[in-house]
Parts: structure tokens; C-alpha cells; sequence
């Protein structure tokens, strides 16, 4: 997807209005107003989603799927009232294929422990990237271990784009899964995801997309798309944390082996055998983080209030204006220039450590991620052992990129740079 | 902006620049021990030469920010010619400045430690301290290990 120019949106964008829907963002920290530019981490909830969630504690609080009274048949509601806005989020075919986790880590490793386990042997090959989260090596790795396959790597190149042509490369008729993330968390590479399924598909291999930086920025539709999985996190797209949603197609999903058993998850149990519940059921074992799930419906309507699009060419707005700032300064080296970016930006600053950059930035208010960001082998790539990021959301202005700028005048200030 | 100047002090900004013992690994060397802050990816090497109870020499190497290096390039300083027990109690006493919350101790840091105590700016920052700590937990680790786990050469 290719962002409207800048100017589009400049007088429409109510980034004003939004910002007072967050009450976190009105704050000092250290004596100085709050820069949250640490949205790649985790992104700051609007009102309707902190009302929502006390207001389900407050009024409907009851377990789903099981009592017969009028507090259990509100909760029940809501939950699947919001299964059903995660599948109008991301086009799902069918609710029944949206199933609620706790995030996108737990996503993966649903998708590892059970198809992986049912799909998978010794001597089987498993497709990443290089830019992957570890979130997206590690689970492949235990399974790796588990069965005696191996993982292939496709490389990236130094803007930090997937080299298409080595990735075509690695599929062998031991392939059985490519991972691969969306959006790169570290480097802010949209990934051409279409073109890197259909590639698989022609192999016969089934794709899961990461989907975690990807939801909070860009209009997702799994249908288009033809991923057989993808996994985003609530947390990220304005909702709360600890609930998250694995999206998989129905025919693979019916297939699956159960992750976890307990309650919930079942038909029929007996000390003989057990019957499993029909999906999204069979993966949901136990009591779920149901005002989770009640908060991530609420935040996805939040976002689709405001229009995915609107959003995305407003941040994309940010990051040119950021890009263009930091472009220009001596020493400072920007890690991942993709032809197609998400919001964010990392940065390393010759003389001055991530960390220390980190630190100076929040003496001033600001708050950006200062380390691997947990893609080690995508710093390593760069031949950095850290960087600074700044990454974006709907709430942020370009008063605040300007307060980044300002920031990192006074890292070199501070290391006489 | 005073937290700035106290954490960033051109003591620290000068070992940063020009880590002492650095990267280094003196002749003799019989404790190594490897330091890793998984957070944020700071990672340091550091070597000593133990004779007759006496850092006769020390050395490191690895990369970090400003704060573990200077950290690290002061341990190096502070160690070396010292007795093992001094040295250990240069560590406890660097740990007890770093983490102590008890706001009682009126002692004056600089008597105990000397220019050591310019590490008292990181106590504001606390997810800074594993930074300023690394080194010293690392050079504790080293001569702590028995002889046959560490390496001797």
C-alpha cells in the first residue's frame, strides 16, 4: 500500500482531538511534558478502551460459555461480539477462525506446538527471514529441536528489504512453513508479504504472517492476502495487554491438534477419552482474559473510527518529517531505509551508545527504545549491538518528532559530538 | 538538566572515550570471566593476573555504553595492585552505592571510594545500574571461580 502525499490529510487529521482521548499523554516526566515515541513497544490506550474494560469489571463481570444467569450472558456476548470485530478487522472469512490468545508470542507458539508438531519432521525445512522478531526464530527453533527440522534464513539487503530472488531460492520439497514477519519491528520494513505468500503457495507451503507492528498501521485483509495464519497482539493496535488474536483458515485450524487442555476446550470428557469443543474453542482452554478481549474489540472500533488509512498516511507523514531531520546530521546513521517503511525509525549515533541516547532522551521527556528490540540477528545484520529507535502512533505530532530532534542535539551536546 | 551532568560526568565521558586496560588482556592472566547484560546487549571480557593473593594486573575488553565503560575502565584502575579482599570489598562497597535505598547512611561515598563515586549519578536511573554494575559483577565472578572452572592458562 503506497501512503497519500503528506499534504492529503494535513487539514483533516484531527491529531488534537485524538490525543485527548489518551489520558496517559498528559503528563510531565522528569519536569517535562511526556514524548511518547515508544509505540513500537507497546502503543497507549484510548479512553474508550480503559472505560470499557472497567465498566465490564464493574457491571458484567461473569465467566462465558457456561452459566445460565444474566451476568454470564452479557460477558458471553461481549466476547463474541468482539471475536466477531477482530474477524470484520482483518476480513476473516469466518469468527470461527479468529482464536484469542495472549499476544502474538503465544500466536506462533500455538502455531509451532500444534501444526508444527502435526506437520513437521526430521529433516523438514522451516522459512524466515533475517529480520525477524525473536518472537518468530525462537518458537521455530524448539520445534527445530523437537523434530529435527532446520530453519532457512532469507537474507535482507543493506536498506533492509528481504532479497526476493535468495528467498525463492530456499524452497526445497522439505519446506513445510515460512514465517515471516509483516512489519519489521526494528527496522520498520513493510514486507511484500502478497508477493512472498503467493511464492510459497506455488510451492505448496503454507505461510504465517507476524502481524504485531502491522495491525496498528495499515489495513490487514487475510483474504487478500491468502496467509494461512496470522498473529497480531492487542497491546499494540490501542487495546490492553495479554490478549491477542491468532487468525488461522478454517480447513487448518479444523486439522490442528489442541495447544492446551482444560476447560472450555472440550465436548465431552471422559477417563476413557475426550472429545474436543469445535474451533476457536479446542485452542482456548481455561478461564480467557475475557475484559481483554472485551478491550480489544472496543480499541479495534477505535481504530476504524479514526480509518486505518488516515492513520497510516499520518504517521507516514511523521516519519518522512523525522527522516528528513535526522538525514542531515553528521554521525548519525539511520538502520533500515526499506523502500516501503512503517513508522518507525532506528538509529545509531557514532560516540554515543543506544542506551546513553536512550537515557539523555528521557532527562528530556522522551520516551523511545533504546536496544535490540529483540532482533538480534537483524542488528547483527547491521553490524550494531543496539539501536535507538523512535517509533510512531495516531496520537503523535510533529511538535514531538521536533522534540526528538531537539533530543539528539543534546546527545551530542552531552557527548561533545 | 542537572541529572544529565551528574550521570554524564567528564570523568565517565573521558573513560568512555579513552577506556584504560582497554581492549586488554594482560600477560599472565589466570581469571577470565565473561559479563553479558542480556537487556541491552553489553558485553565485556575481563582478564586479571592474580599472584600471591594481588591483582597484579587486569584487563577487558567487550563494547558497551558510556556508562558500563567508564564503569569497567574505572574498575580497572581501582583493582589493580590491590589484594583480592580489597578488591572484593571495593566491589561490595560500588554495589552498596549503586543499589542501597536506605537514605540513613550519611557517610561521605567519596572517602570509601575515591573518584569511584562519580558513579553515584547512575542511582537515579535505575534500569542504568545493571549497566554500571556489569564490569565489577564480571571482575567479582572471575576471581570467585574455583580455579578449575575458571580459565587458567
Amino acid at each position: 500500500m503506497s501512503a497519500p502525499s503528506p499534504t492529503q490529510f494535513r487539514p483533516t487529521f484531527p491529531v488534537e482531538r485524538i490525543r485527548e482521548d489518551f489520558p496517559i499523554l498528559h503528563q510531565e516526566v522528569r519536569g517535562k511534558p511526556l514524548v511518547y515515541l515508544d509505540n513500537g513497544a507497546t502503543v497507549q490506550k484510548p479512553n474508550a478502551v480503559i472505560d470499557a474494560t472497567a465498566r465490564y469489571y464493574r457491571h458484567d463481570n461473569a465467566n462465558v460459555h457456561r452459566g445460565v444467569h444474566a451476568l454470564s450472558e452479557r460477558a458471553t456476548a461481549a466476547y463474541n461480539a468482539a471475536r466477531s470485530t477482530a474477524q470484520r478487522f482483518i476480513n476473516a472469512d469466518d469468527h470461527r477462525e479468529i482464536v484469542f490468545v495472549r499476544g502474538t508470542t503465544e500466536a506462533i507458539n500455538l502455531v509451532a506446538q500444534t501444526w508444527g508438531k502435526a506437520n513437521v519432521g526430521p529433516g523438514d525445512e522451516i522459512i524466515l527471514t533475517e529480520l525477524e522478531h525473536h518472537a518468530n526464530i525462537v518458537p521455530w527453533q524448539l520445534l527445530c529441536e523437537q523434530t529435527g527440522a532446520k530453519l532457512r534464513v532469507a537474507p535482507i539487503d543493506d536498506r533492509g528489504d528481504v532479497i526476493l530472488e535468495v528467498y525463492a531460492e530456499l524452497f526445497s520439497e522439505r519446506t513445510r512453513l515460512v514465517a515471516v514477519s509483516h512489519v519489521s519491528n526494528a527496522l520498520g520494513t513493510i514486507n511484500p508479504i502478497r508477493r512472498m505468500i503467493e511464492t510459497a503457495h506455488a510451492h505448496g507451503v503454507p505461510v504465517l504472517v507476524d502481524g504485531a507492528q502491522a495491525a496498528p498501521h495499515m489495513r490487514i485483509d487475510v483474504q487478500e492476502l491468502d496467509c494461512d495464519f496470522y498473529a497480531f497482539s492487542g497491546h499494540k493496535v490501542y487495546g490492553p495487554t495479554g490478549i491477542g488474536v491468532l487468525y488461522g483458515k478454517a480447513a487448518l485450524l479444523d486439522a490442528m491438534p489442541p495447544y492446551q487442555g482444560g476447560g472450555d476446550m472440550v465436548r465431552r470428557v471422559s477417563f476413557e477419552g475426550t472429545d474436543f469443543a469445535p474451533i476457536p474453542y479446542k485452542f482456548e482452554a481455561g478461564t480467557h482474559n475475557i475484559a481483554g478481549a472485551i478491550g480489544l474489540g472496543v480499541a479495534l472500533d477505535y481504530v476504524n473510527g479514526i480509518g486505518l488509512e488516515s492513520i497510516a498516511a499520518h504517521e507516514h507523514r511523521l516519519l518522512s518529517y523525522a527522516t528528513e531531520a535526522l538525514a542531515d546530521m553528521n554521525g548519525l546513521r539511520i538502520i533500515g531505509t526499506a523502500r516501503e517503511k512503517a513508522g518507525l525509525l532506528s538509529f545509531v549515533i557514532e560516540g554515543a551508545h543506544a542506551h546513553d541516547i536512550g537515557t539523555i532522551m528521557d532527562v528530556q521527556g522522551v520516551a523511545i527504545r533504546a536496544g535490540h528490540h529483540c532482533a538480534m540477528p537483524a542488528m547483527q545484520r547491521f553490524g550494531v549491538a543496539a539501536t535507538a529507535r523512535a517509533s510512531f502512533a495516531a496520537y503523535n505530532t510533529l511538535e514531538e518528532v521536533d522534540a526528538l530532534v531537539t533530543g539528539i542535539t543534546k546527545v551530542r551536546e552531552v557527548f561533545r559530538l | 538538566m542537572m541529572e544529565l551532568r551528574e550521570l554524564y560526568e567528564e570523568l565517565i565521558l573521558d573513560h568512555n572515550r579513552n577506556p584504560r586496560n582497554y581492549p586488554r588482556k594482560p600477560d599472565g592472566a589466570n581469571h577470565t570471566a565473561h559479563g553479558f547484560n542480556p537487556l541491552c546487549g553489553d558485553e565485556f571480557t575481563v582478564h586479571l593476573h592474580v599472584k600471591d593473593g594481588v591483582v597484579q594486573d587486569v584487563g577487558f575488553e567487550g563494547a558497551g555504553c558510556a556508562i558500563s565503560t567508564a564503569s569497567a575502565s574505572l574498575m580497572t584502575e581501582a583493582v589493580k595492585g590491590k589484594s583480592v579482599e580489597q578488591a572484593e570489598s571495593l566491589f561490595a562497597n560500588v554495589h552498596k552505592l549503586l543499589t542501597d535505598e536506605s537514605e540513613q547512611d550519611t557517610t561521605d561515598p567519596t572517602e570509601l571510594l575515591g573518584k569511584l563515586s562519580v558513579l553515584i549519578g547512575v542511582k537515579e536511573f535505575p534500569l542504568r545500574v545493571k549497566c554500571a554494575t556489569l564490569a565489577w559483577h564480571t571482575m567479582h565472578a572471575a576471581i570467585k571461580d574455583d580455579e578449575d572452572t575458571v580459565t587458567t592458562e
